[in-house]
């Protein structure tokens, strides 16, 4: 006959398998609810609780969504201005050659405003990790149409959709970057379910361990969703994102230890 | 024999009652709230003693407000 267990029983610290890591302030964070962003800033901060880092460890906080980042991450933080992260970067990482340095950058800061920065320090083969959040829009302006949104996709500034012949094409960043010498490590995630959440870790963990190796960037993007800028729920915009997403940023690395993985 | 027993805590005034742990969860244990929380949110919560402590919603929870615990219990035949 099998015994009843209350919950008391299951809850003791012994059982503890899964909490918010500490290294995340204890704050509500200020992101909508069911966004992306939140579960890229924990895997992160696992990665760097695991490495044992947190003291070495200097980030960099774009402007866009996650301008904020530096109050809910607890590591030493820097503010770029719009789209410079990565020559801030740089700058760290020269004069601090034994820290861990990354840049935490949206699709409207690392592709639009930052596209020479970005491309320029993947060019040089600086030796800091980027973490590149693609939502293909503007979402903390008020949805815009971003350089990633995909064609036909709609937007507050693309109501009938993305007009290639007037709007030109979305631009994939990765791909454009893999291509360059500069580059050690490019892998493409995302957060929507828990196989990709372990995933995108291991990724971010390769990017961290791969600054001890000095041998390029790398440059972890994660496709994420923007539901209030694409006027859905959570549920509706993870599923829109695998149909519609997807296709266009297939996920899986593009760049391993510096040999590009041919597709087959 | 040996089963696996879980149970989940879920911060209920950090959930923002964005339902992505709901879908994720394989034995269906997590259910909305009817009531809301401090922002006015229906927040997530247990509704069954099914949980195993996979740790699946805790991971997808884009505000980490889920807390896993899992423990072995022994089953007579």
């Amino acid at each position: 006959m099998e015994k009843t267990i209350n919950k008391e029983q299951i809850r003791k610290p012994e059982n503890l398998v899964y909490r918010r890591t500490p290294l995340l302030v204890d704050v509500p964070l200020s992101y909508c609810p069911g966004c992306g962003h939140g579960t890229a800033h924990r895997m992160i901060m696992e990665v760097i609780e695991e490495m044992g880092i947190q003291q070495d460890t200097i980030g960099i906080a774009p402007v866009g969504c996650s301008v904020l980042a530096y109050d809910f991450l607890d590591i030493d933080m820097q503010q770029a201005a719009h789209g410079r992260a990565p020559a801030l970067a740089t700058a760290i990482k020269r004069l601090w050659p034994d820290k861990f340095v990354f840049t935490y950058q949206g699709d409207g800061d690392l592709a639009a405003i930052g596209t020479a920065e970005t491309i320029h320090a993947c060019n040089r083969g600086e030796h800091f990790t980027m973490i590149f959040v693609n939502n293909g829009i503007y979402g903390m302006t008020g949805g815009q149409m971003a350089p990633t949104t995909l064609p036909h996709m709609r937007s507050s500034t693309s109501p009938y959709g993305r007009d290639v012949e007037i709007m030109g094409f979305p631009l994939k960043m990765t791909e454009l970057i893999t291509h360059l010498p500069g580059t050690y490590y490019v892998t493409r995630q995302s957060v929507h379910t828990p196989a990709n959440v372990r995933k995108t870790k291991k990724a971010i963990r390769k990017a961290f361990e791969n600054q001890k190796l000095k041998k390029g960037i790398s440059f972890v993007e994660i496709v994420s969703n923007c539901n209030s800028g694409w006027k859905m729920n959570a549920v509706q915009a993870n599923k829109w994102m695998e149909e519609n997403m997807f296709p266009f940023y297939p996920l899986g690395d593009l760049k391993v230890d510096g040999q590009i993985v041919e597709k087959k | 024999m040996a089963k696996v027993v879980g149970d989940i805590a879920v911060n209920i005034e950090r959930c923002k009652g964005c339902e992505v742990c709901v879908g994720v969860c394989p034995q269906q244990v997590i259910g909305m709230s009817v009531e809301v929380n401090g922002k006015g949110y229906h927040y997530a919560g247990p509704v069954n003693d099914k949980c195993t402590g996979c740790e699946n919603c805790a991971l997808v929870c884009p505000d980490g407000c889920i807390t896993v615990y899992r423990m072995k219990v022994e089953v007579e035949q």
